[in-house]
């Protein structure tokens, strides 16, 4: 099975041993990569019904659930890490499944496609129409992302919702960092990836 | 039989029993001198004695699950769709035993025997069951085939309430627990419907107290009643109105009582070919069994705690149209685990087959068992 890239950012903040919940975890290679790497305690989240076929078949602990429905089944503090790959911008209710990624989780770790990069910038402003990129290959109406953000939005949101970022890492499609990327993030950036907890004051 | 046995079924399979002369313990208080439990198996024990399955059945269910007794038989065992060569419990691989639970009226001692204490049939008077007490036996069976821990239990509705009670009370004596289209205990709802089903027997002037053998009689229309309440509970509203519609079976209102409908005349053919099959007493004592499951009631009434003890990696499987032991169901069992950190997988099937469809064929729900006990082959070597 092909490694996507982002997996290894992940993995290596991710504590060897700890627990983790993956919202939205797919075929499960995510997970079934910590479990061999980082030989952490995990279960994932998967809506589709297909994907938990493939999660049995690799071995990882799999419920099927619609996050949108929240995680009720999740008592607070259970978990070390709760991540969140590239499943942010696809469901209602974003903000509300930060707060509740922090609620059960100590830490939260998410990954989105960055609506800011330049690209969908000028795809807008000189095309006139809804960016379609390799990060986001469909078309406005067929799109399961319904809450796309910039990487200033979520930084908002964080700073709104009482949410301090550990950790911040901006990549392009290859999952390569550079310095362009360093100096304007929000601009270069394909995709990010955030490390993030409660504020201590809140 | 269809005119070959096909390549995927066990084919002809003899049911076999064993008398067991220890003694055994009921919940109620009461003991069992002796007993005997009629089983089927399935494949071969490997040598290491790690491939063994156990398949529990539900409420009407018997030892019967796989391949035919007789060439001319019409229909396989019940639950021929996942068990055979290439099957989700393929028996190339694995060893998979069947057996007629204690009070059944299938071969297992039961309400039909006769008790060596009056030389008469039970009847009424057989004690009254409950799912530990059959784990129990069921554990004796395993030991007396070699087997001292399971690959896995597995059982849907009823069933799958067998396969949650071993992992509390047997936590080495499984691998793994597949509890299918259960419930951590009945609802309201289901004791009450129980209860109908009970009193369509109990109120049938044949039954006779239970002692209706003595009189050469069955309680047939309070045991029809019972099945064909049963069956509405078992399937969703969605399969009936797709099953049958508003079809009238002579095309026309005929104004009287008399079966019009084409549901009508379905019920009445369950329930009628059930009359056959099946003994009043068991069916009674059956619904209680279900009615007394409760493995959190000796914890406090914590599921989790429970199942704190339990080591078994579990997968609950649901599905959407059953109203019987819904989806919200599952997730309590679900949940009680995660709570304990256990090894556990959910899966939610879409299905508009009701409460039926853990026995029905449905390839998403095939591919899943298949793939999870693909899993469990690997863990145990074979």
């Amino acid at each position: 099975m092909a490694l996507r890239p982002d997996f290894e950012i992940i993995s290596e903040w991710i504590a060897p041993g700890s627990r983790v919940l993956d919202l939205g975890c797919g075929d499960g290679a995510l997970l079934a990569y910590l479990n061999a790497t980082r030989g952490v305690s995990s279960y994932g989240l998967e809506i589709d019904g297909s994907n938990i076929i493939k999660c049995i078949e690799a071995g990882v602990n799999v419920i099927q659930t619609d996050l949108d429905a929240g995680l009720s089944d999740f008592d607070a503090d259970s978990f070390d890490y709760v991540i969140l790959s590239q499943t942010l911008q696809a469901v209602y209710y974003p903000d509300r499944l930060l707060d509740e990624m922090l609620r059960v989780g100590r830490e939260g770790i998410v990954t989105f496609p960055n609506f800011g990069h330049w690209q969908n910038r000028v795809q807008i402003a000189l095309g006139g129409h809804m960016p379609v990129s390799r990060n986001l290959p469909n078309e406005w109406y067929n799109t399961p992302n319904i809450h796309l953000c910039t990487l200033r939005d979520f930084e908002q949101l964080c700073a709104k919702n009482g949410i301090s970022v550990l950790q911040r890492t901006v990549v392009d499609h290859a999952h390569r960092g550079g310095w362009g990327m360093r100096l304007f993030p929000n601009l270069l950036g394909e995709i990010a990836l955030y490390r993030f907890q409660r504020r201590s004051d809140v | 039989m269809p005119n070959a046995i096909p390549a995927d079924s066990v084919g002809l399979v003899v049911p076999q029993t064993l008398r067991f002369s220890e003694p055994l313990a009921l919940d109620c208080g009461r003991t069992l001198a002796e007993y005997e439990l009629v089983y089927e198996t399935y494949g071969a024990l490997n040598a290491a004695r790690s491939n063994a399955i156990l398949v529990c059945h539900a409420l009407s269910g018997d030892h019967h699950a796989a391949g035919y007794h007789a060439p001319e038989d019409k229909k396989p065992g019940w639950w021929d769709s996942c068990i055979g060569p290439g099957k989700p419990f393929d028996t190339r691989r694995f060893f998979v035993v069947s057996l007629n639970n204690l009070g059944g009226c299938k071969g297992s001692t039961g309400p039909v025997s006769v008790n060596p204490a009056t030389g008469k049939p039970y009847g009424p008077d057989f004690p009254i069951i409950t799912v530990r007490d059959w784990v129990k036996s069921q554990a004796r069976l395993g030991a007396a085939l070699g087997i001292t821990q399971w690959a896995a239990v597995i059982g849907g509705s009823l069933g799958g309430m067998q396969a949650l009670q071993w992992a509390i009370d047997f936590p080495d004596g499984l691998r793994h627990a597949i509890a299918i289209a259960a419930a951590p205990k009945l609802s309201a709802q289901n004791i009450a419907f129980n209860e109908v089903a009970r009193q369509a027997i109990m109120s049938d002037p044949d039954f006779h107290a239970g002692h209706y053998y003595e009189h050469n009689v069955v309680p047939r229309r309070g045991l029809m009643l019972a099945r064909m309440l049963g069956h509405i509970t078992y399937l969703s509203d969605d399969a009936m109105r797709a099953k049958f519609g508003r079809e009238l079976r002579e095309g026309k209102l005929s104004f009287g009582f008399d079966v019009e409908f084409q549901v009508e005349s379905y019920l009445r053919y369950q329930g009628q070919s059930f009359v056959e099959r099946f003994d009043a007493n068991t069916y009674l004592l059956m619904t209680k069994v279900l009615d007394y499951f409760d493995p959190a009631a000796d914890f406090n009434h914590d599921l989790s705690a429970a199942l704190k003890a339990a080591t078994a990696r579990f997968f609950v499987i649901a599905f959407t149209s059953d109203w019987r032991f819904s989806p919200a169901r599952s997730r309590e069992i679900v949940r009680a685990l995660l709570d304990n950190d256990h090894e556990v997988s959910y899966a939610e099937i879409t299905s508009s087959e009701g409460h039926d469809a853990f026995l029905m064929p449905n390839a998403h729900y095939q591919t899943l068992l298949h793939t999870y006990l693909e899993r469990v082959a690997r863990e145990v070597g074979v």
